[in-house]
């Protein structure tokens, strides 16, 4: 009986806050979909699961905290900057963790993939090589920052807004409030997602990308350099995650050279929750995902958290093999 | 001469697959290359796109060794392939299947042109422009094939199997659109397995058997050779 009756408080307890866990669950859920693109993008283009992408974020974590350091912004700077010289470093951080991510992302294809590629290496040890390259570069990164924990400065002023009170139309939940900074989390995942889909349906490159994930064989008689292709797809994905490590530093204190490899787990599963191979599903994905584990923890407790996230994972693919919205990049390989 | 193959070699792993052929195909001709199932006609067509490494040999293009060139720039240099199967990409919708045809090329107003010449070769075409490769029919696919490969442009169009799936009248079809194609001014090299078409319309043929060339002559010629009507054209 006290089971059920705790089960009960749980929900009512749940119902309550569930408007923060929204919240909170979409924020959380854009980051591990902007991260989930570049695995997606790679999965459509070579059918391989790049586990070093999770150090592909760490790595433009890392570079964006340090030039941020640089310039004087570093974590305990009293205030927060004026919003012009905020908006200058975000920019720059942007641009340090796209070209730190993405440098990142391009070294790996070439030093980990390509020379399997060129001797025509089965599946399996892409893997070997891609868990490798990925504990390689986490301890690289652990070896620079002492394996300290780095803290992030704060250049964001978080302004709390209730946008109205649900008990005023009758739903007996707490009013909940969204923060400037969560709801930019939220639209630059849309707004990159977007921008891929734009170039990936509108561009010549997109094209490109395209043949060599439907038939790559025909690809080449048509003229597309596949490496040429290989290296953009992991560049895009590398844009991507630097974009998921700026949106992390501002939304978290503090970052640690191994928070990869959990990070990199729950963003690859949202690529698969949502149909890997497919942009829309990385981007349903993640936000699925982020919603699940944070109302999971507000039903089961925190502890659950990740419970929650896979057991949703494998419950979906029980149903639904290819994910939410299955395969669509390389869609019908016919 | 625009192809020149000397003595090719083509191995699957430990498998030779060719053994030592040597063809020609001059300027604006039409050759055919003949054979049963797994004689070697796709695979030769895939070493001369690229696609299959030659192991020994040399392939000359207009005069170039391109035995080693990759297949991408092979394109560029004037090949172009509408291989087995028509490799349709079958998410994109027919202009974007032909826009592919034309990656390697920057004209863009000359490449509107020739897709409107492939509209008019292929009214088909034109009426499903916006339709996915991969829902056209075998024969629409067919001529999307063609159409796409001679988007860059090329020089020597090789055409693996253009018959494969079709009913006799669309062979016909095909097959005169071919002959235009080679009015127009490009050469043509093709693999069949329907000898009887592919002789009474190429100027020469080759007859492949087990990886290596064993007759070759004018089309004529061999539609006449008592051993190739035996073996390829169904009749004692």
């Amino acid at each position: 009986m006290d089971f059920f009756q705790g089960m009960a408080d749980n929900f009512s307890n749940l119902w309550t806050i569930i408007g923060d866990l929204t919240v909170t669950g979409l924020t959380q859920g854009a980051i591990y979909a902007l991260i989930a693109l570049g695995y997606t993008l790679v999965y459509g283009v070579l059918q391989l699961i790049n586990f070093a992408h999770s150090e592909v974020f760490l790595v433009g974590a890392f570079g964006s905290v340090m030039v941020w350091g640089w310039l004087g912004y570093s974590s305990g700077a009293a205030a927060v900057p004026p919003l012009l010289v905020v908006i200058g470093m975000l920019l720059l951080g942007a641009v340090t963790a796209s070209i730190f991510s993405g440098g990142t992302a391009l070294i790996i294809e070439r030093v980990a993939y390509r020379p399997l590629r060129r001797k025509n290496a089965p599946r399996l040890i892409f893997l070997i090589t891609a868990i490798g390259a990925s504990v390689a570069i986490s301890e690289i990164v652990g070896l620079l920052v002492d394996r300290k924990v780095v803290s992030t400065p704060a250049l964001v002023h978080q302004k709390f807004q209730v946008w109205f009170d649900p008990s005023d139309i009758g739903l007996n939940i707490n009013s909940f409030g969204i923060t400037n900074l969560q709801i930019g989390i939220v639209l630059c995942a849309i707004g990159m997602w977007l921008a891929l889909d734009l170039f990936l349906n509108r561009t010549k490159f997109g094209l490109g990308i395209r043949s060599v994930a439907q038939d790559e064989d025909t690809a080449a008689l048509m003229g597309v350099n596949k490496d040429r292709v290989i290296m953009l797809t992991f560049l895009l994905g590398g844009l991507a995650a630097g974009v998921a490590a700026v949106l992390y530093n501002l939304k978290f204190p503090q970052i640690t050279f191994d928070m990869g490899f959990l990070l990199g787990i729950k963003a690859f599963t949202a690529a698969v929750l949502g149909g890997i191979g497919n942009l829309r599903g990385a981007l349903v994905g993640g936000l699925v995902l982020g919603l699940v584990e944070n109302w999971g923890a507000g039903f089961f407790g925190n502890d659950w958290m990740n419970v929650t996230a896979f057991v949703v994972l494998v419950v979906v693919l029980m149903f639904r093999p290819t994910g939410i919205l299955g395969d669509s990049l390389g869609k019908a390989r016919a | 001469m625009l192809l020149e193959i000397e003595d090719l070699n083509v191995h699957y792993g430990r498998i030779q697959a060719l053994h030592g052929i040597s063809l020609t195909v001059d300027e604006g001709e039409i050759v055919a290359l003949i054979g049963a199932n797994g004689a070697g006609k796709s695979t030769t067509m895939r070493a001369i796109s690229g696609l299959r490494r030659a192991s020994a040999g040399r392939i000359l293009f207009g005069g170039d060794d391109i035995t080693r060139m990759r297949a991408d720039r092979r394109v560029v240099a004037g090949i172009s392939q509408a291989p087995e199967g028509r490799g349709i990409f079958p998410g994109m919708t027919v202009l974007e299947n032909l826009t592919m045809g034309a990656y390697t090329r920057k004209d863009k107003a000359a490449v509107a042109a020739d897709q409107q010449r492939v509209f008019e070769l292929f009214p088909r075409l034109a009426e499903r422009r916006k339709q996915p490769g991969g829902t056209l029919s075998g024969g629409e696919q067919q001529m999307l094939a063609i159409g796409r490969a001679l988007m860059s442009r090329p020089k020597l169009m090789l055409l693996d199997e253009p018959s494969m799936g079709l009913a006799p009248m669309l062979i016909r079809q095909i097959f005169d659109i071919i002959l235009e194609i080679r009015e127009q001014g490009t050469t043509i090299l093709l693999v069949e397995q329907n000898a009887q078409q592919a002789l009474s319309r190429a100027d020469r043929a080759y007859v492949l058997e087990t990886g290596a060339i064993t007759r070759s002559g004018s089309g004529s010629d061999l539609l006449v050779d008592p051993a190739v009507r035996d073996a390829y054209l169904g009749v004692a």
